[in-house]
């Protein structure tokens, strides 16, 4: 654990992203703290609409942060100029959500795979691109038979790893996750992730790994971040956090999951009150008061700091002050 | 044993496509008696939905046909039934069905209250005397999912996703209907809402006592919520039983030991996770013998040749060679 603290690869420092429209502002990320240890990776939970995938679009720089830093192996990659930020982005992907429509339907699977190469002048002569395509086509395990298809032609999780593989043509070293197997069958889903945790073992990849499904960010993460409305609630490491959860809201999510386990049958769904509330123009404080069943006076008005509770365990709540 | 509420006999739905017929229901055989839940379980394409539609007689007119098979409900086929009756008698009034995505189940130019209303009014001037009042009973049904009455002239756009299920549930229960079908209603929803959604369908089926068909991907949702499992896998039942059967007991069906395998799970740590290989196969071109003997790990030759027969013990249905062994009378009759 102690080797985390040394080689962070992305330290995030109070990043906010506001979106302003008509004089009101939507507050997507706000204060986000974070930092991703080399070979890790990062869980982001949260509900939708919490800001997670916004989060890791300011982070890749796709999205303009209002405030902040974001700290890539050392150098603040929010102040460098568009002509640097390529350099960084080539070890910088992300995999979307939805394999539908994150490519292009006009383009071969070779061609898809092949434009990172191209653009960022990674090999010499056509001989090498389509060397290149096959290996890593190979690597995600799709079919050579399938260089020439096209996207329709293909079921969901063939496509997500088409785009897996345009994320890995770059050799990058941080990929953002964005609820990759979201949109796939249960059994599609287990293949997808068994095969980013083997790229990640082989290649050392640092993941930030973006999801609303509980189950799958603790058998891929190796520490978790919940958010609620653009805030950090809790942040530990994945066994810590399912074991041990501090923060009222997280204790809810976990156990609004419905576990596939008839003995656990008896016990009540505990489901929480409300709904989430708007994230426009949000007075400071916690922002899960409305809905909590322990909310006090000074829940509202200050902002509340993550507290350390136990090592790496960190929790964003009046109770755990001391 | 309890009253027989509904009874699907050989069910098979073809659906024309080009040349070839896509056969998404291939012989389906249900049983689910007055007040019970059955969870209806299986992948994108298995044919859940295309078999609840089939039960309303909703299957798109120029394309879907039934091809054979039975649908008894309260003693009456279905199948046979005249369209008017079916409008007037059974659908929204007898059998009422949740869809998966409430932001497109509802009207976005008609208010809330419009809504349930014109269900109610529909199905009500056969079964209420005249101090029946179709305003009253939509603030009945609006209070009984959680909303308050007083939101019933906004439009659906002006409520949030699991505010719009609510409104649909509400909507499929105004009636009292004897049988819900629930196809993944809470599949668009975020777990606390989710959590939300399904407590209160629990309660309200436990009040109403209304029998209902929980289609799902989910098997958490289903060892939560239902009493029965049938698991779908290309249009066939492949293994079905009580939930003791399907979450306890040791035998089961490859494919549904891969569908387990295949969840990450909370309690347990697991290094890996044990996906199925493969894809399910295209319902145009099915294999011969057992549909699943391509991906199945324990593929005999007999599941290359011919469909296995359903092997029962007790409550619990598995259709695999695999267990004929047990039985070798079986076999022989094959």
């Amino acid at each position: 654990m102690n080797n985390i603290e040394q080689t962070p690869l992305i330290e995030v420092k109070n990043l906010k992203k506001y979106f302003t429209k008509k004089g009101s502002t939507l507050h997507a990320v706000d204060d986000i703290n974070l930092t991703i240890a080399k070979g890790t990776t990062l869980g982001v939970v949260g509900e939708s609409g919490c800001g997670k995938s916004t989060l890791g679009r300011t982070i890749l720089r796709l999205l303009k942060p209002t405030d902040g830093q974001v700290l890539f192996e050392g150098q603040d990659i929010t102040k460098v100029s568009e002509s640097q930020m390529r350099k960084y982005r080539q070890s910088m992907q992300i995999i979307f959500q939805d394999p539908y429509s994150s490519l292009n339907p006009r383009k071969s699977v070779a061609d898809i795979i092949a434009t990172p190469l191209i653009v960022n002048h990674m090999c010499k002569g056509k001989v090498e691109v389509q060397k290149r395509v096959k290996e890593l086509m190979d690597t995600v395990g799709l079919a050579s038979r399938l260089y020439n298809a096209y996207p329709h032609e293909l079921d969901g999780g063939r496509r997500q790893r088409i785009c897996i593989a345009r994320a890995l043509a770059i050799n990058p070293k941080f990929i953002v996750c964005d609820e990759p197997v979201s949109a796939l069958d249960v059994s599609i889903q287990a293949q997808i992730l068994n095969l980013l945790m083997d790229l990640q073992e082989e290649m050392g990849l640092t993941y930030m790994f973006i999801t609303h499904d509980l189950s799958v960010v603790k058998h891929i993460s190796t520490e978790i971040m919940v958010m609620y409305m653009g805030h950090c609630v809790e942040k530990a490491p994945a066994k810590e956090l399912f074991e041990n959860p501090q923060h009222p809201y997280t204790k809810a999510l976990l156990s609004s999951i419905p576990i596939p386990d008839i003995s656990m049958r008896n016990k009540k769904i505990q489901a929480i009150r409300g709904e989430v509330t708007s994230p426009i123009n949000p007075v400071p404080g916690c922002r899960f008061a409305p809905r909590c069943d322990f909310c006090r006076e000074d829940c509202v008005g200050s902002t509340i700091p993550l507290t350390e509770v136990s090592e790496n365990h960190f929790v964003s709540c009046r109770m755990m002050e001391k | 044993m309890s009253e027989k509420l509904l009874e699907i006999k050989d069910l098979k739905v073809q659906y024309k496509s080009g040349d070839t017929p896509v056969c998404a229901v291939n012989g389906v055989n249900l049983t689910l008696e007055k007040g019970e839940t059955l969870g209806l379980v299986g992948e994108t394409g298995a044919g859940k939905t295309t078999t609840a539609l089939a039960i309303l007689r909703l299957l798109p007119e120029r394309t879907g046909s039934i091809e054979s098979g039975s649908i008894t409900f309260d003693g009456k086929n279905l199948l046979e039934m005249p369209e008017e009756e079916m409008r007037t008698m059974i659908r929204g009034e007898k059998i009422s069905m949740i869809f998966q995505d409430p932001m497109t189940s509802l009207n976005p130019v008609m208010t809330v209250g419009e809504q349930i209303a014109e269900v109610i009014s529909y199905h009500s001037d056969s079964k209420e005397g005249e101090d029946f009042s179709v305003d009253k009973r939509v603030d009945e049904v609006l209070e009984m999912v959680g909303i308050p009455a007083t939101r019933k002239d906004e439009y659906p756009h002006q409520f949030s996703g699991g505010m719009k299920q609510r409104v649909v549930i509400a909507m499929a229960l105004s009636c009292q209907p004897e049988l819900l079908i629930a196809d993944e209603p809470t599949t668009a929803l975020d777990v606390t809402i989710q959590a939300q959604v399904l407590s209160m369908m629990s309660d309200l089926r436990d009040k109403l006592g209304t029998a209902m068909i929980m289609i799902t991907h989910d098997l958490g949702i289903v060892a939560n919520v239902c009493d029965k499992v049938a698991i779908m896998y290309a249009g066939k039942i492949i293994e079905s039983g009580t939930l003791e059967d399907i979450f306890v007991n040791e035998n089961h069906h490859p494919y549904t030991v891969g569908l387990f395998g295949a969840i990450p799970n909370l309690k347990v740590e697991t290094k890996r996770l044990s996906p199925i290989d493969g894809l399910m196969p295209d319902p145009s071109a099915l294999p011969t013998g057992c549909y699943f003997h391509e991906r199945c790990p324990h593929c005999m030759d007999i599941c290359k040749k011919t469909y296995p027969d359903v092997y029962t013990e007790g409550s619990h249905s598995i259709a695999c060679h695999l267990f004929s062994k047990n039985d070798p009378k079986e076999e022989t009759n094959e």
